[in-house]
């Protein structure tokens, strides 16, 4: 449980501590370190050109990842604050920031622990023999298998009817699913017991390690399985040919950005029960040369199990040729393999080419299974699932896989709460006549947040959390980050944050990070959001449903947002960001009203005059 | 003499006869298909005329097993167009009367009732030994009447439902003991709070107040 530490920020209440200097890296680390380390980086890195890809991510990192995250670092520590404080110390006209950090953290903290609760699910599912995704349940007068599965795979009718129960598009909201509020109750329980009492930083020990360990665990079972070599030829192979096309960048930029977790008001938190005279420099290199490092590191097993579930799906495709040709030209069995069947079917094709033909032989390519690629919650629960049935021993690849998404969910879950619970406590918002000690206050926060996200188990839940986790969780960050840079850099002033650092650090900032935080970074954010938006406008809203009617099933029928929907899509996008010239004009008001003598006190956060301001609530 | 002649034709018939009763594609026949290598692999033995004789024997059973009354021979069961799939197809005569064959439903249904049984005989199963035309019945699926994944989630909810009350519990306790403690010193922390809060900082131990700054300016 963090100290209670010996310095004040203000009026006489002390600020929690942390430990020890483990405890919080290993807490940015687990913030930073989430499921899109998993299933984001390895998609992207095999969609454009396998180890080329390293290059824009890494030039992402170094001007882009790293200056932001050390500039979030540094003002947490410094000013001692959440993000509400923090900004409102910085200039009270950009308070609006804070806000809007705090407001994208509470609606992201809604989704993501949906896909933690469904992490629980497929956890819980992973304890029976044989795995219930495995194969197609019967239908109900048993005479053959439900058609929705055998059109498409038991692992896609698992997920979509089984886990989702998924309506055919998004006008038809279903039901709660019952299982689903279950798994969502447990997932919300497990995050509050790791928040009351801070219980959270002896958590965070097993959290933000043990998925380092289930790693090397696959990385190793992996490179034993048969088809993994492939797997990772395919992956790092590098093809510069990509990396001409914009997409390619923004798509980097965009991925180191979101990977760091900045802008969401968790790390100026973290970073605020720091002692003063920490040397945040080498905390921000640190967490975000290891976050970079372990989503190469994740890749390696995630490709060499791809690799392995292409093989065998490969090896599949050719025995199910080789059973059909073998039937029908009565050959002995097992005489046509895997190895010599192209020459067998070479000879029959030459002999009996009409008989051969209407045999509808299917084509086997090992590329076009290495080709299929997903990512997101397609590759944990889709792609994944179907390897772990092939490996021998299914439900240990299987439990230990989806504990180790829980405690990376988990872990990220920790930094979001932090950036709604802080600014929450810092704006001394919960009222008077509720008992601080007995938590009511997160137990009231964690309550409402999992009412709310009871959206997410209805029967078009699945729909939502896509709009969210698009609309929410990608532009307004972007904007976030965009004005937190421009606010440290030009309106506080490089000179200002300068000393601070000399103070805190020892040195001043070398000429890379100024030159970074003054022209570079700023600069790569604005076009990146530019471009960002630009390509979303470009395409028009539209989402993939999945509808067993439609003529082509399995294939996910692509239907457009309805007008209501996409109201709401540009609300979400749009609500966390209008706070910051809300705020802004709120205290130009105010300012013209005459109150301007208290608002002196907050641009002046010198580390060497008087500390006790107080924020202004 | 006659006799004689009769005796050799039915022979050189019989034979023939059944010939004609199985062939590809009889009406009333069915074709098998035995993967011998795919089910047992190093340890496939080698299809000859014994198997095939043990077969005969095996279907013979199957027809005595479903109709209970009559007695059905190895001669009953004949076999033709083997390949060395191994595939052949096979009809079934009635034992009273060997140019009569037992309708194509018949023995299926003799089939299906002991095909455990004649799988077993093989060392193989439903998909190793085919019957072309009679499909395998579905398993039934294994419904325990609790689901597995309820009963994890019962102990995962149970296990933090009592760590959340524990935790309710220690700070409350805590929280007494804190009150405690505070009331029996209330005379020292009056006079800590006297002093204290200078710059934001607490400070430690009691003011001294030998040190006041009255004398801040010192006196000409």
């Amino acid at each position: 449980m963090p100290e209670e530490g010996m310095e004040n920020s203000k009026g006489g209440e002390e600020r929690p501590k942390w430990n020890n200097k483990a405890e919080y890296l290993l807490t940015c680390i687990g913030f930073a370190v989430g499921l899109g380390n998993v299933w984001r980086f390895p998609y992207l890195c095999q969609i454009y050109g396998g180890g080329a890809f390293l290059i824009p991510y890494l030039i992402a990192l170094v001007f882009q990842g790293l200056p932001l995250l050390y500039l979030e670092l540094a003002i947490g520590q410094r000013l001692r604050m959440g993000s509400i404080g923090v900004w409102n110390s910085i200039s009270p006209y950009l308070g609006g920031v804070g806000v809007a950090s705090m407001v994208v953290s509470l609606c992201v903290s809604l989704f993501y622990n949906t896909i933690v609760a469904w992490v629980l699910w497929y956890l819980f599912n992973s304890f029976q023999e044989p795995l219930p995704w495995s194969q197609c349940p019967l239908n109900h007068n048993n005479t053959g298998y439900v058609e929705e599965c055998v059109e498409s795979t038991p692992v896609n009718y698992f997920w979509y009817r089984k886990t989702l129960n998924i309506t055919p598009n998004m006008e038809t909201s279903g039901s709660l699913q019952w299982w689903m509020v279950v798994s969502l109750a447990t997932a919300w329980s497990i995050v509050y017991i790791c928040f009351i009492r801070g219980s959270r930083p002896s958590a965070v020990y097993v959290t933000a390690t043990f998925p380092y360990l289930v790693l090397t665990i696959f990385l190793v079972r992996a490179l034993t399985l048969p088809g993994s070599s492939e797997g990772l030829i395919y992956l790092f192979t590098p093809d510069v040919r990509p990396l001409s096309n914009p997409q390619v960048w923004l798509d980097a930029a965009t991925q180191i950005f979101f990977s760091l977790s900045v802008a969401f008001g968790g790390l100026i938190s973290f970073s605020s029960y720091n002692s003063q005279k920490n040397n945040c420099e080498r905390d921000a290199v640190l967490v975000g040369v290891i976050n970079s490092a372990t989503s190469i590191y994740a890749s390696i097993p995630i490709f060499a199990i791809l690799g392995f579930k292409a093989h065998t799906n490969y090896v599949t495709c050719l025995n199910g040729n080789i059973l059909a040709l073998t039937n029908e030209f009565d050959i002995s069995d097992m005489n046509i393999t895997v190895e010599n069947y192209e020459q067998w079917f070479d000879s029959l094709n030459g002999t009996h080419p009409s008989r051969v033909s209407d045999l509808n032989l299917k084509t086997c390519d090992l590329q076009t299974f290495l080709d299929q690629s997903a990512s997101g919650t397609g590759l944990a629960f889709i792609v994944f699932t179907e390897a772990v049935i092939s490996m021998p021993g299914s439900q240990v690849w299987a439990v230990l896989f989806f504990i180790m998404l829980f405690s990376l969910g988990l872990s990220s879950m920790f930094g979001n709460l932090e950036g709604v619970l802080t600014p929450l406590h810092d704006l001394k918002l919960v009222p008077k006549w509720m008992p601080n000690e007995l938590f009511t206050g997160k137990t009231l926060i964690c309550l409402v947040l999992f009412l709310v996200s009871l959206i997410f188990t209805l029967g078009s839940g699945n729909y939502w959390l896509e709009i969210f986790n698009s609309y929410v969780g990608s532009v307004p960050l972007l904007i976030i980050a965009f004005f937190e840079i421009i606010a440290v850099a030009y309106i506080y002033g490089i000179g200002r944050f300068s000393d601070d650092l000399e103070f805190m650090t020892g040195h001043r900032p070398n000429i890379f990070w100024k030159v970074c935080w003054l022209v570079i970074s700023p600069l790569m954010l604005f076009v990146v959001l530019v471009a960002y938006v630009a390509v979303q406008a470009q395409t028009h809203p539209t989402y993939p449903a999945w509808n067993p009617d439609y003529v082509n099933f399995p294939d996910t029928e692509v239907l457009p947002y309805p007008d209501w929907v996409f109201a709401i899509c540009v609300l979400l996008s749009s609500v966390p960001v209008i706070f910051i010239p809300l705020v802004a004009i709120y205290r130009l008001i105010c300012c013209m009203s005459g109150r301007h003598s208290e608002d002196r006190l907050h641009n002046d956060p010198n580390p060497y005059a008087n500390e006790g301001y107080v924020v202004e609530s | 003499m006659l006799v004689w002649i009769l005796f050799l034709l039915c022979q050189v018939g019989a034979p023939a006869l059944a010939q004609d009763l199985c062939q590809r594609d009889a009406p009333n026949g069915y074709k098998v298909r035995i993967s011998l290598k795919t089910a047992l692999g190093e340890d496939a033995y080698e299809w000859n005329q014994s198997e095939m004789f043990f077969f005969q024997a095996t279907m013979a059973f199957a027809m005595r097993r479903h109709f209970q009354m009559e007695t059905y021979n190895v001669d009953n069961i004949i076999l033709c167009v083997q390949t060395s799939r191994v595939s052949f197809w096979f009809v079934v005569t009635s034992p009273d009367n060997t140019t009569m064959l037992i309708p194509k439903a018949d023995v299926e249904k003799a089939v299906r009732m002991s095909r455990h049984r004649i799988n077993n005989a093989f060392l193989l199963s439903d998909r190793t030994l085919e019957f072309l035309g009679i499909y395998p019945t579905l398993a039934a699926p294994v419904n325990p009447d609790t689901p597995p994944w309820l009963i994890v989630f019962g102990v995962v909810i149970g296990a933090v439902c009592v760590g959340i009350i524990a935790l309710l519990i220690s700070s409350l306790l805590q929280k007494r003991r804190k009150e405690k403690g505070m009331t029996e010193d209330g005379q020292d922390e009056e006079d800590m709070q006297v002093k204290g809060v200078e710059n934001g900082i607490n400070l430690d131990g009691t003011y001294n107040r030998g040190f006041t700054d009255d004398d801040r300016f010192t006196k000409l």
